[in-house]
């Protein structure tokens, strides 16, 4: 049976939204929560959803959408342009070229997935923004993020594979 | 209609794998050319940013509100519970104070009379702009804030944000309703001040981490911990005597300073337009100013 108009939208409105919940993760991480000290360390939210929807779902998170995802962050944060996306596009290729140790794991070797990704996107970003400001930036903050990064993941990625299970089974 | 649309996606879906394929590198090649870009070009590449910034700036305004009212609720609950010794204290502080306005007084009158003697031509008078901060990077490489005033404000590239504390940062990105704030403790902030004791010059670096340090200290012991730093006003970004911070740590071959501003706290800031012409302004802006 060919699907209605409302069924069509209906799949529309729930495949976008692995881009729209990235997206307003990438808001979320960048407005003033007056807590003394986190602002310096707040998770790395959107690198969590990146990695998230490219090890479950990256046919609804395309790398244009990943690419966009770190130009919005970067202008955000006042990044120099450009070091999100590579970021995440980095952790994007990593994640599709190591799709089977992902495939069907328990979630304990998933998380250690991501405490290897997130390593390598740390030290990544640290080595572009050094490069670019031609100085060495400070690495205690960056091992900090990474710290509340990991230990924040769990938490995100319930919820992500909630909303899976409930919004995108069938789409 | 039926039999076009499948042998248009006939001939659409291997041309849509092939791009697919060379859409990720294509894409890793385009961020590292935005990079390379903004480099070589800061203007265009700032434009993007700063076009993306002011067009969120509204949903950054929205979010950050309640956060902003539940710190004021809670501010005010603490002030309830403090009130006794808060006004005691502020009693004290009032008979101090009234001391020193009398002086000032004196001194003000003091300063008329020997600019009176001296022909001497007072500074331009400054301009605020007050604006609420509506974004806070909180990345580990970034230390900046978004501000919701723009140039529709009249805020520009280059003035000074101070809070009643002292010195934040400096304006380095405007769009029309919002404007990024560079802090003092950013990997790229370099400020030119003053050790207010010995009146010698330093300069204050960034370096992302809580305290900014002192680059080129004097030789010897001009130093000491707990000494004032202010800006210095070479250089013509800011005025000279902005408080920025005090000695917090000397270890040789590093001067930490603590600055006055918690970062954390800032939630309404001042952007000042002293008249100066700034290191940072565009040489064609003050011809563009009618």
């Amino acid at each position: 049976m060919k699907p209605t108009v409302w069924q069509r939208l209906d799949g529309l409105a729930r495949k976008i939204t692995p881009f729209g919940l990235t997206f307003v993760l990438v808001i979320l991480s960048v407005v003033p929560l007056h807590l003394p000290d986190f602002q310096r360390v707040g998770p790395g939210l959107s690198l969590m959803a990146v990695c998230h929807w490219a090890i479950y779902r990256p046919d609804l998170l395309p790398p244009s959408a990943v690419f966009l995802i770190g130009v919005i962050q970067d202008s955000l944060m006042g990044l120099p342009i450009g070091v999100s996306a590579l970021v995440f596009l980095a952790v994007y290729g990593m994640v599709l070229s190591q799709s089977r140790f992902f495939s069907g794991k328990p979630f304990v070797i998933v998380w250690f997935g991501f405490a290897l990704l997130a390593a390598g996107a740390t030290l990544l970003s640290w080595f572009l923004v050094s490069a670019f400001n031609t100085t060495l930036a400070n690495p205690e903050a960056a091992l900090y993020q990474y710290v509340v990064t990991i230990g924040t993941y769990p938490l995100l990625a319930w919820f992500f594979l909630r909303w899976q299970r409930t919004y995108l089974l069938l789409v | 209609l039926k039999d076009f649309l499948k042998n248009d996606y006939r001939i659409i879906a291997p041309i849509r794998s092939l791009v697919r394929r060379f859409s990720y590198f294509g894409l890793v090649l385009a961020a590292a050319a935005l990079m390379l870009l903004g480099k070589a070009d800061i203007f265009l590449v700032e434009r993007v940013s700063v076009t993306i910034t002011d067009s969120l700036a509204p949903i950054l305004g929205v979010l950050s509100r309640p956060i902003t009212s539940a710190k004021e609720l809670g501010k005010q609950l603490r002030s309830l519970v403090s009130l006794h010794a808060d006004n005691t204290n502020l009693r004290e502080e009032k008979a101090r104070l009234l001391h020193w306005q009398t002086v000032a007084r004196g001194l003000d009158a003091e300063n008329k009379a020997f600019r009176k003697l001296l022909n001497f031509k007072p500074p331009p008078e400054s301009k605020f702009v007050s604006a609420r901060v509506i974004g806070d990077s909180s990345g580990a490489f970034a230390n900046s804030l978004v501000l919701n005033a723009g140039s529709r404000d009249g805020v520009e590239k280059g003035q000074a944000v101070v809070t009643e504390e002292g010195l934040v940062g400096r304006i380095y990105g405007v769009g029309s309703r919002s404007a990024r704030v560079l802090l003092i403790t950013d990997l790229n902030s370099r400020i030119p001040a003053l050790i207010e004791s010995t009146n010698t010059r330093v300069i204050l670096a960034g370096n992302n981490s809580a305290r900014p340090h002192l680059l080129y200290p004097p030789p010897g012991d001009a130093l000491s911990l707990g000494g004032r730093i202010v800006s210095s006003g070479h250089g013509g970004a800011f005025p000279p005597g902005l408080p920025i911070g005090v000695v917090a740590l000397i270890n040789d071959g590093s001067i930490e300073v603590q600055p006055y501003v918690m970062r954390d706290r800032i939630e309404y800031v001042r952007v000042v337009n002293f008249g100066l012409m700034g290191i940072l302004r565009a040489p064609d802006s003050e011809a563009r100013k009618p």
